[in-house]
């Protein structure tokens, strides 16, 4: 049971698309949004469901949540079949989608929770427990009083995380959690998970575009495409098969020519701003330490590869192999 | 079941407080309600005049009736501007999925909304364009208690039979790309079918008839005649039971709807 928390067998998707083809013609194709999908999720474990857009994360999240019925194949999440038994499983699950909100528009932030105490039936004690964490740890304070309207989208998402953990749930699907937030808005986010997993043993499952989320939340990484699992193991191991690499930006006093290191080429010189790229499996750490022992390093970033290059490398692959 | 009732108070109480913080609607909308109901005043008393005891009613009757449509305006939601048009827009947009996977009903959590808006605007929109009508015009107003019991129980069963149709017309969002066109027949036939233009039974034949059995004599027609003392004793249970029969075939016709239309996003994504 703690191993396969989640478990899917052989879970499909299909979807009935009709085309008009004619005036009164239409044609009817069969789109796999999800083809024979199987994994499992131990409890307590942080995982990352990444894939470009239209792979059938959604769709997975969705039958997950038991609102979409599977086509085929079987699916348990903490031993429950999400369709046939969606409001035993809700008292169990949290989700937050990223690009929709649960909260009440025109009311004040608190108005939502209330609800979410009424609708969950959560012990009034446990409620205002839960309540004070989040409001502390979310930096809700100022925010309880303010429509849902006026808040910020990085506000807004903190209340919505807010709103899907009131009711203890053992399992947060979150999709998308960080998409159109700021450098500050995504590190908080970020740290609140972390410490749910870390403090209450939350099952984590995250969907996202930004791979620097995975990176900073997440030791396993599954890659859908084509409603197919592609990968499924640490994300190093993601970069190793795709060959991607990272980006060393690096600015100097002053304008030079091209650094010269091992194990790094220079990408892209402006001025005293050099690009360096370099294999994503390498650490940074001692590439960095040559270039400021022989350079007059002022400021320096490390960038992630983006989700479609690693996965476009990783079909590249496949095709030549 | 003592604890979901909590839930749906709750879900009302939101509803009222929403409506509320809109002062500045609430305020155009008494002004409009006002106005509207000073035109519809002054043409009834000429059509009154032309022709006393049209429908059944006196002048004074005719007056009130105006009123009190005017009062029940957006009470029961005969223009729309309820919860429908956020419902079909999260049924638009597939926000509507966030809505299935709570543990609540979908149909229970609206209807419960709706009633909390329903009350904030018999209050806010309802009592003062009837105060208004008061001070200007002599109206047939009941001063017994009894009576205006009886019509605060009509007009509860009027916003039932009146979220029902509306949420009839939301749920064919599911099947029409846009709402809109539906929605706007919803409003037409209900100014017409409610008695809101013209009290329904100035209409002869049977166009009147029809219009007098339609959901819609619900809304308007039924609450006016039971506060205008046309219906006392056998006349107002069965009044009541006209409503309630069509409140509860059409919220039975739309639990049906409701699972068809939940199905066809289960089985084909939204």
């Amino acid at each position: 049971m703690d191993t396969d928390f989640i478990r899917l067998d052989g879970v499909e998707k299909v979807f009935d698309v009709r085309k008009k083809t004619g005036f009164l013609r239409s044609e009817r194709r069969q789109v796999r949004a999800v083809d024979s999908i199987s994994f499992t999720v131990s409890r307590g474990e942080m995982v990352g469901y990444i894939g470009p857009n239209g792979a059938g994360k959604s769709t997975t999240i969705k039958m997950l949540t038991g609102i979409l019925t599977p086509s085929g194949g079987r699916l348990r999440v903490a031993g429950i079949d999400p369709s046939r038994e969606r409001t035993r499983l809700a008292q169990r699950i949290g989700v937050v989608f990223g690009q929709r909100t649960t909260l009440w528009w025109d009311l004040p932030l608190i108005d939502s929770y209330r609800l979410m105490h009424r609708m969950y039936r959560i012990p009034d004690a446990r409620y205002a427990e839960n309540l004070d964490r989040c409001v502390e740890l979310l930096e809700l304070g100022e925010l309880l009083d303010v429509p849902v309207r006026q808040l910020s989208l990085g506000q807004r998402m903190r209340g919505d995380i807010a709103a899907a953990l009131l009711h203890d749930p053992e399992v947060l699907y979150l999709d998308e959690p960080t998409i159109g937030l700021d450098v500050i808005s995504k590190a908080r986010v970020r740290e609140f998970l972390r410490d749910l997993n870390a403090e209450r043993g939350t099952t984590v499952l995250l969907t996202t575009h930004d791979l620097s989320d995975i990176e900073q939340l997440c030791r396993r990484v599954m890659v859908i495409d084509h409603g197919r699992l592609m990968y499924d193991g640490p994300l190093t191991g993601l970069h190793e098969i795709g060959e991607s690499e990272r980006t060393l930006v690096v600015d100097l006093e002053r304008e030079l020519p091209p650094i010269e290191v091992e194990s790094a080429r220079v990408v892209k010189v402006e001025g005293p701003r050099q690009w360096l790229a370099f294999p994503a499996a390498q650490s940074a750490a001692p590439l960095v330490a040559r270039i400021a022992a022989e350079y007059p390093l002022v400021d320096l970033s490390v960038r992630e590869p983006d989700i479609e290059a690693v996965i476009s490398r990783m079909y590249a692959e496949k095709a030549t192999s | 079941m003592v604890r979901a009732w909590r839930l749906y108070a709750a879900v009302a109480a939101g509803g009222f407080r929403r409506y509320a913080t809109y002062r500045v609607a609430t305020a155009a909308g008494v002004f409009t309600n006002t106005v509207f109901g000073l035109i519809l005043a002054y043409t009834y008393i000429a059509l009154w005049d032309e022709r006393p005891g049209l429908g059944g009613y006196d002048q004074a009757q005719a007056v009130t009736y105006v009123w009190v449509g005017q009062g029940l305006l957006s009470v029961v939601a005969v223009m729309g501007g309820g919860f429908e048009d956020e419902l079909i827009e999260r049924i638009r947009t597939g926000d509507i999925a966030i809505d299935l996977y709570r543990p609540a009903d979908l149909q229970a959590w609206w209807l419960a909304a709706d009633a909390g808006r329903a009350a904030f605007q018999l209050l806010g929109r309802g009592v003062v364009p009837m105060v208004f009508g008061g001070l200007v015009f002599q109206l047939a107003l009941p001063g017994d208690a009894g009576t205006w019991l009886a019509f605060l129980v009509a007009v509860v069963l009027g916003v039932l039979v009146s979220f029902a149709i509306r949420y009839l017309v939301a749920l064919a969002a599911f099947w029409f790309m846009d709402g809109a066109g539906v929605q706007q027949l919803a409003v037409l036939a209900g100014l017409f079918f409610s008695g809101m233009t013209l009290p329904l039974n100035v209409f002869p034949g049977a166009l009147g008839e029809l219009a007098r059995v339609l959901p819609w004599s619900a809304l308007v027609q039924a609450p006016a005649d039971v506060l205008l003392g046309e219906r006392t004793g056998l006349a107002l249970l069965r009044t009541y039971a006209f409503q309630a029969a069509w409140a509860v075939g059409l919220l039975a016709v739309g639990r049906l709807v409701q699972s068809a239309a939940t199905r066809r996003v289960v089985v084909q994504g939204g």
